[in-house]
């Protein structure tokens, strides 16, 4: 079982408060991604439940206990730094039997659980190497091992995918997807990269300076975000965000359009614009556009078939389904 | 930018490196050839360097008046005892300034530096009357005590230098992974600071052995060490400097010995974290 609860859970250092009272429910089994820019509190909100750092109020409750005065070691929860944090004067074997070590489990029990993790993980061939002699990815493998051993009630994985390269990355964003599919244990991920959050996650939480923005699944957030910030950092390529007299004339402060709900013609259409630097992706193609009366160039996706020159005039009209209205305070208009 | 180094270029160097380090060995060198001199060659003039009759006489005589095995094992209990305390309470203390520091860390750390800067003599009266009340002179346990207490400062400062290069995410692994502090202490800190830790011990030891001041005011019989060997031959029957020479290359033999077996560890740790 791993539901967890924060119940105006609040974080200060000093005189800076860096989470104000905040409350959450993760539940059982959830793969749960908090997201959101560098210094918006997701890593320090994960340490708090970790309890590597201690809350200035409120109360963290996993399974119904109070846990916010118990200490990390006994909170049941197992976490994956983004420097992996190895012991590197162990063996990959004695790393990932460690947390075993420390809940003194039977010597026999402990090589069983560790082969077992190592066939998962495809680490058997390894298990005699120390950190040292392995490739970032095998680490990272490593880290997960140990966490997995011993069974925890959750996982947290702190930017578990930021040390690796892009390829490497990707792999390994589906073997955390697949695992947790398999071993149906609470997963809290935190991440920058708004890609990691949309693929794996059950629900995201968005961040920023501390408050939640919005929770929900990647598609709600994707179709319905709450205000301008979760519009703008949820997808890639970002929303397109216009505000002046052309978003007045959609009674909003601030209109939004997702690139691929944006149709282009040569002909006619709602905005004339002159392309600029455009991206081939091969299926797709992003164009970006600066249309009059439009202070931001627009992001326009269209099919890989489309071919428009530098400079090329080029008509835009919005689907209007597709667009997103926001008052002057940044919030949805529904 | 490499640089291009001549041959020529090279030779001096090898020259220039070879005269320091021979500078700085002579005294050692002369202590050495002396202790096999007869006294009237150790204060012949012009000195004789190498053509004189080699001669163990100077050995047999200190060893016959003196019991060197005693002084040995006195230097080898202070030296050791004080090293090894020191570093049983260095090691937690430069664990909690490294990875929990206060805003008075920096500023106990520098506290402790400055005793160091205060002449050894300055506070000799306060602690000899002490020992006399406390009824510890010439004591092997007060000087173990009193030497960690004067070496504790420098203990402190490596191994605190050592553990911040240790990345605090792995001692918060260890947290995760269910370890209280005595296991994070025993299992993950103090091995991953082993080379630290070894050229702290080493580095205490030769300046706990090398200590002349406390040994020779606070210890007289029982627990003087090899410093009051060397210093029992210098002035009482005029100056016998053979004989001096002889009882100084035996107290400083074990001490080279050690450091010429343990120079690779002592390098590395003096080095540690300097480069990453």
């Amino acid at each position: 079982m791993g539901r967890i609860t924060l119940d105006k859970v609040r974080k200060s250092f000093g005189e800076v408060e860096v989470i104000p009272p905040l409350d959450l429910t993760i539940e059982d089994g959830e793969f749960v991604v908090f997201v959101g820019p560098s210094g918006c509190g997701k890593s320090t909100l994960l340490r708090l439940i970790a309890g590597l750092e201690d809350v200035s109020g409120g109360e963290i409750r996993i399974d119904g206990q109070d846990a916010t005065m118990v200490p990390p070691a006994k909170r049941g929860l197992a976490m994956v730094f983004q420097s992996y944090a190895l012991y590197p004067h162990m063996s990959v074997r004695k790393n990932i039997a460690f947390p075993l070590r420390m809940a003194k489990m039977d010597a026999a029990e402990q090589e069983r659980r560790v082969k077992a993790a190592a066939d998962v993980l495809n680490l058997t061939d390894y298990l005699d190497r120390r950190p040292g002699q392995l490739s970032g990815g095998q680490r990272q493998r490593v880290a997960i091992g140990r966490a997995i051993v011993r069974e925890p009630a959750a996982f947290l994985f702190d930017e578990p995918l930021s040390n690796l390269d892009a390829a490497l990355r990707v792999g390994m964003r589906l073997e955390i997807s697949e695992l947790h599919k398999r071993l149906k244990t609470t997963m809290i991920y935190v991440t920058h990269d708004q890609v990691e959050a949309m693929t794996m996650a059950d629900k995201i939480v968005v961040l920023r300076a501390g408050h939640i923005e919005q929770v929900g699944s990647p598609l709600e957030l994707y179709r319905n975000p709450r205000n301008v910030f979760v519009a703008g950092f949820i997808g890639s390529p970002k929303m397109n965000l216009v505000d002046g007299p052309i978003a007045a004339s959609h009674d909003a402060a601030t209109i939004g359009i997702r690139p691929e709900h944006i149709r282009v013609s040569d002909e006619a259409g709602d905005w004339l614009g002159k392309v600029g630097v455009s991206e081939h992706l091969g299926s797709d193609t992003f164009f970006h556009v600066t249309c009059e009366g439009i202070s931001e160039p627009l992001t326009v996706r269209v099919g890989g078939e489309v071919d428009l020159r530098y400079g090329d005039k080029v008509w835009l009209s919005p689907d209007p389904d597709h667009l997103h209205r926001f008052d002057d305070k940044g919030l949805r208009i529904a | 930018m490499a640089r291009a180094v001549t041959t020529q270029r090279k030779a001096l160097n090898t020259a220039v490196a070879w005269t320091v380090g021979l500078l700085i060995f002579f005294p050692i060198l002369w202590t050495v050839l002396t202790s096999f001199k007869t006294e009237a060659e150790a204060i012949a003039n012009p000195p004789v360097i190498l053509f004189f009759d080699w001669t163990l006489e100077n050995y047999g005589v200190v060893q016959e008046r003196s019991n060197y095995m005693r002084f040995l094992w006195n230097s080898v209990i202070i030296a050791g005892g004080s090293t090894l305390l020191g570093v049983l309470i260095a090691v937690p203390a430069a664990w909690s300034m490294a990875f929990v520091p206060s805003k008075r860390t920096k500023d106990i750390l520098l506290w402790m530096l400055s005793t160091k800067m205060l002449p050894a003599v300055g506070v000799l009266y306060p602690i000899y009357l002490l020992c006399i009340q406390l009824g510890v002179l010439d004591n092997r346990v007060a000087l173990v005590v009193i030497l960690m207490l004067i070496n504790l400062p420098i203990i402190v400062w490596m191994l605190y230098t050592y553990f911040r290069e240790i990345p605090g995410e792995i001692l918060e692994a260890a947290r995760m992974d269910g370890a209280g502090l005595k296991e994070e202490l025993l299992y993950v800190l103090t091995p991953m600071a082993v080379p630290g830790i070894a050229s702290t011990i080493l580095l205490n030891f030769i300046l706990a052995w090398n200590e002349a001041f406390w040994t020779l005011n606070l210890t007289s019989v029982d627990a003087a060490p090899l410093t009051a060997f060397i210093a029992s031959y210098s002035s009482p029957e005029g100056l016998f400097f053979a004989k001096l020479s002889a009882a100084s290359t035996m107290a400083i033999a074990p001490i080279l010995i050690l450091g010429w077996f343990s120079q690779k560890q002592l390098v590395r740790g003096l080095t540690f974290g300097a480069v990453k």
